[in-house]
């Protein structure tokens, strides 16, 4: 392409000395007779083959980009006591590794720098720690076993920590919050209403608020110590529109047996039913469009 | 009209060795998945480098919305994910390649680690990998915070209690990646700068040093 120079030139003038001659013949390709077969240069016959490669996979991660969307829980509350944490997945080995009482506690120094720390270092400086010639992993039995044992043990400790993350929603009633953000969203909009932005729902308008179910009953079973003096929600949610999402009968449920996951407690022994019944008949006229 | 551009630039610069380089040097065939299907495990590194590019591309449209305080972080990434043109798939790619990103590198390392591709002369080119892979995680864990909803709040927490926990110079680190005693406000920005400011730096140096050793000692030879 840019050979303008007459390669049998013997001497060429150059104005300015710091720029070189232009000499290509070192841009020879390296010779590859080391390595005997076909080679072929990198751009542009090898690259095309590796981005076929690349489009397989560009075309599975689309693929998973649109029929999966990006989790969104609810914004961060560091008040609520309830929340499992859940790190990445790629996390997982190592946050159930140090929760193990071997390496925890007492023995977290063995924990971070022995079992966690260790294996980093060494996988870090792996040639230095291998340094035979051999290279076919099965005459380097060493070292493949201990690759092969710490890739068993991620693989253990990855599963342990995702069922046991499993086994405490289950146990606690909950589902993850994109989940259930997903499916409230869909709910509403099924409504006919607009999808709900989580912490910044309008607050519908307290329906009858005079009635001595929520002025004398609610206040004496200290509901709004929890959902707030208005029922605006506090520590708990608010109570405001709760009709458009709990049935009466739903409401005298909640209300006497509280909530599995134990945030709303139960009132069937501070509350007679015909109290419970008042409360949850004027907890179900609570509906945004009544006004 | 280009080939005149280039070679008006080409006079001056001397341009044409350094690509020429890269185009020409041969690559063998005992790494070219068209001789031998197996040889797709060679494809794992560049792959790497493929989905850290996507990254790269949809964190910088991503960072045009995002809002990196903790009253409005929420509701950026809310509004980004339902009201922008594009959002949801922008922050869906970004979101997956992050993990997709950790497979691949993984996969990589495997094949290096298995292959030993690690040994003399290609020492360093390890060394590097590996401090790669750990921008990796760290890009990981600072990124995960970003949305700022309950799973990125608690993980943070833990995280960072895990790594209070770090015999003698825990507590100093907490503190130094907390911003202070809590996980808050001063954590988001923080993770936010460390996650699009210094990890990206510290990752395209290594990279370039990754790329510039293999071209240098080319790629390790078959078994």
């Amino acid at each position: 392409m840019a050979h303008k120079h007459d390669p049998n030139e013997k001497i060429v003038f150059i104005g300015d000395s710091r720029v070189r001659k232009k000499d290509h013949s070192n841009v020879v390709p390296p010779d590859y007779t080391a390595f005997p077969g076909k080679s072929e240069a990198f751009i542009p016959n090898f690259l095309l083959k590796e981005w076929m490669v690349g489009v397989v996979v560009l075309v599975g991660f689309l693929t998973l980009v649109i029929a999966e969307p990006a989790p969104l829980g609810y914004p961060a509350d560091p008040l609520n006591s309830a929340f499992i944490p859940m790190p990445d997945w790629y996390f997982l080995f190592l946050y159930q590794l140090l929760k193990y009482p071997y390496a925890s506690g007492d023995y977290i120094v063995l924990g971070i720098l022995g079992l966690s720390g260790l294996p980093f270092i060494s996988l870090l400086l792996a040639p230095f720690l291998d340094t035979g010639k051999e290279r076919r992993f099965y005459r380097r039995p060493i070292a493949s076993s201990l690759m092969l044992v710490s890739l068993v043990a991620v693989a253990y400790l990855t599963w342990v920590s995702w069922n046991h993350y499993e086994h405490e929603l289950e146990i606690n009633g909950q589902i993850p919050e994109h989940i259930e953000r997903e499916i409230k969203a869909r709910e509403a909009i099924e409504k006919g209403l607009p999808r709900p932005v989580p912490g910044r729902e309008k607050i519908a308008a307290m329906v009858a608020a005079d009635d001595p179910a929520f002025t004398e009953t609610m206040t004496k079973a200290q509901c709004i110590a929890c959902h707030g003096a208005e029922l605006e929600g506090a520590n708990g949610p608010t109570l405001r529109g709760i009709g458009d999402v709990l049935s009466k009968e739903e409401l005298v449920e909640t209300i006497t047996n509280g909530k599995a996951n134990g945030n709303m407690p139960a009132f069937k022994d501070n509350l007679s039913t015909e109290e419970i019944d008042k409360i949850a008949t004027w907890l179900s006229k609570q509906k945004a469009e009544a006004k | 009209m280009f080939k005149n551009m280039y070679n008006w630039i080409d006079e001056r610069l001397d341009i044409t060795p350094m690509w020429r380089d890269i185009a020409d040097h041969e690559v063998p065939e005992h790494v070219n998945p068209a001789h031998h299907f197996s040889a797709f495990v060679y494809c794992f590194g560049g792959l790497t480098f493929f989905i850290t590019v996507i990254q790269i591309l949809s964190g910088m449209f991503l960072t045009m919305y995002y809002v990196p305080d903790i009253i409005n972080a929420y509701y950026s990434v809310d509004y980004l994910q339902h009201q922008v043109a594009f959002g949801a798939i922008v922050r869906g790619m970004h979101h997956w390649g992050a993990s997709l990103v950790i497979v691949m590198m993984f996969l990589h390392t495997l094949r290096v680690f298995f292959t030993g591709s690690y040994k003399a002369p290609r020492e360093m080119n390890w060394v590097v990998g590996m401090l790669i892979f750990f921008v990796m995680l760290g890009l990981g864990f600072t990124g995960y915070l970003l949305p700022w909803d309950n799973k990125a709040y608690y993980a943070t927490k833990v995280g960072l209690e895990i790594a209070g926990s770090v015999p003698f110079l825990g507590d100093y680190i907490k503190e130094l990646m907390n911003g202070g005693t809590i996980v808050g406000a001063q954590t988001l920005t923080r993770f936010f700068a460390i996650h699009v400011f210094f990890l990206p730096g510290v990752l395209l140096a290594l990279l370039a040093g990754h790329f510039f050793m293999i071209r240098k000692q080319g790629i390790s030879g078959p078994l």
